[in-house]
């Protein structure tokens, strides 16, 4: 290690080992808390996604609201609305979901994962409505049926053109989980805050929690960047 | 130009300064309204557990006094502009503070408080009991700091901002109990029903003290000297008495 940073290291009251463990573990749960609303989100709006893109209004008119809903509110007062709201439910504490609901943890993740599965369910459906009609009139010369024809043709042409779009909304809601710590969720930014206040120093708690959540990005855009040569092989040129 | 103003105002500090050393004519700062340490009753009249103090404290060093009005932002800058000679506004005392202004002996503390639903019967002090219990505090106050200090490992602890959505959540049987600047709690929850105080209340912190400009030590003196005298003759506790149902002095 270079002198002077052990120098500073050294030095420095606030970054001890106790309040970089407290880092640590605000940085464990962000990513605990985004990856799983990702994941779910994710699971959630594929199918939300194909069935906004039927011709039925009684089908794709449900979706439509749901993703206006949660596109058109933030995600601070999505998640004010279910931390607080639901603590409000008359007798709700004597049921067994409270024992879910009573941690901040679980009101979080269903806020954000509401959240995102509605912004990822647009852009799904914008990858599928773009299929080129060539693609899926050969695929109905071919005799595939509906179902064979989303598998095989339609889902993994759009899934490439979504990954780009995709990887900014996953940026997105990393930064965004920033606002759990409003709910009394230590994370990153409950960390930071905690420590700020305990000794009063409103860059050095923030300055590095904000380098915190820009190696977390750098990692997230390599990975992405990683999945899309791969998903888009055959699109460089050859030799290239 | 620039330079003749200075000396100007040079002049007109020490002419002031010496005023003062003679006939006592101070001016004492408060931020109204903070009710019950200085609001204007309904006549208009300044008043409160602070300015009944501040006048008796004038009256125990000879002193005219007069009170001005000047809003929180601008209390330390205002002090050190010479646009009054004392604050008696409920500041705390801090490192912070204490290294721009003269700080007396602290004259009050509120004590934290404990309050939880009626159905809390648990013993606050006895750490076996409170093992497991959520304890909600305001996030950077004294009694943040002592309840991590005193009860980090046994209790949940919960910070929050503001003291209202600490409040919701308490309602909302997340937090057990909660603990707060007892004037804070007795305003927010004890005026709910249901709830009541659970505890004893605790004194934090190093307290309130009257700010003065650094260089006023003479009269730091005399201030330390008047709210001494105070405290000791039972003056400090009638003008207590008929604001606090509690303990306050320090």
């Amino acid at each position: 290690m270079p002198d002077f940073i052990a120098e500073w290291l050294n030095q420095n009251e606030i970054f001890t080992a106790m309040t970089i463990m407290e880092y640590w573990d605000g940085m464990v749960t962000t990513l605990h808390l985004v990856f799983l609303s990702l994941v779910i989100g994710l699971l959630v709006a594929v199918p939300l996604a194909i069935l906004r893109t039927v011709r039925n209004p009684f089908v794709s008119g449900p979706v439509w609201l749901y993703t206006y809903l949660f596109r058109g509110t933030p995600l601070l007062i999505q998640l004010y609305i279910i931390y607080y709201g639901l603590a409000q439910i008359e007798g709700i504490q004597e049921t067994f979901w409270w024992e879910i609901f009573r941690e901040p943890f679980y009101p979080a993740l269903l806020a954000f994962t509401l959240n995102t599965a509605a912004y990822t369910t647009e852009i799904i459906r914008g990858a599928i409505v773009s299929t080129p009609n060539g693609e899926i009139e050969a695929a109905k010369a071919y005799g595939m049926n509906w179902f064979m024809r989303m598998r095989r043709i339609v889902l993994p042409s759009a899934a490439r053109r979504a990954v780009q779009a995709y990887s900014n909304e996953v940026i997105f809601m990393l930064h965004a989980s920033a606002i759990a710590s409003v709910v009394t969720i230590v994370d990153l930014t409950g960390a930071a805050r905690n420590i700020y206040s305990r000794f009063y120093a409103p860059f050095d708690a923030f300055i590095f929690v904000a380098l915190c959540y820009m190696a977390l990005t750098f990692i997230l855009v390599f990975a992405f960047r990683k999945l899309e040569n791969h998903l888009l092989k055959h699109q460089r040129p050859v030799n290239g | 130009m620039k330079k003749m103003i200075f000396a100007a105002s040079c002049a007109l500090a020490l002419i002031a300064g010496g005023a003062q050393a003679q006939e006592r004519d101070l001016r004492i700062a408060f931020d109204v309204p903070y009710e019950p340490f200085e609001y204007k009753d309904e006549n208009g009249e300044l008043t409160g557990f602070e300015v009944e103090l501040a006048e008796a404290m004038c009256e125990e060093m000879n002193a005219n006094c007069e009170f001005v009005i000047q809003a929180w932002d601008g209390m330390i800058p205002g002090l050190l502009a010479r646009k009054f000679d004392l604050i008696m506004s409920s500041m705390s005392i801090t490192p912070e503070r204490a290294e721009r202004v003269l700080f007396s002996e602290p004259y009050y503390n509120t004590p934290g408080g404990w309050f939880g639903p009626e159905s809390f019967n648990t013993d606050v002090t006895d750490m076996d009991a409170m093992k497991g219990k959520t304890v909600g505090v305001q996030r950077g106050t004294t009694m943040d700091t002592y309840v991590t200090e005193n009860m980090g490992g046994v209790v949940t602890i919960k910070r929050y901002t503001t003291a209202d959505d600490m409040v919701l959540d308490l309602e909302g049987q997340r937090l057990d109990v909660v603990f707060v600047d007892y004037p804070v709690g007795e305003q927010t929850v004890l005026s709910k029903e249901g709830f009541k105080e659970v505890g004893e209340p605790v004194k934090l912190g190093e307290g309130v003290g009257v700010a003065m400009r650094q260089r006023d030590t003479e009269l730091a003196e005399e201030v330390n000297a008047a709210l001494r005298t105070l405290k000791e003759d039972g003056t400090y506790d009638t003008i207590m008495q008929k604001y606090f149902a509690y303990d306050i002095k320090m």
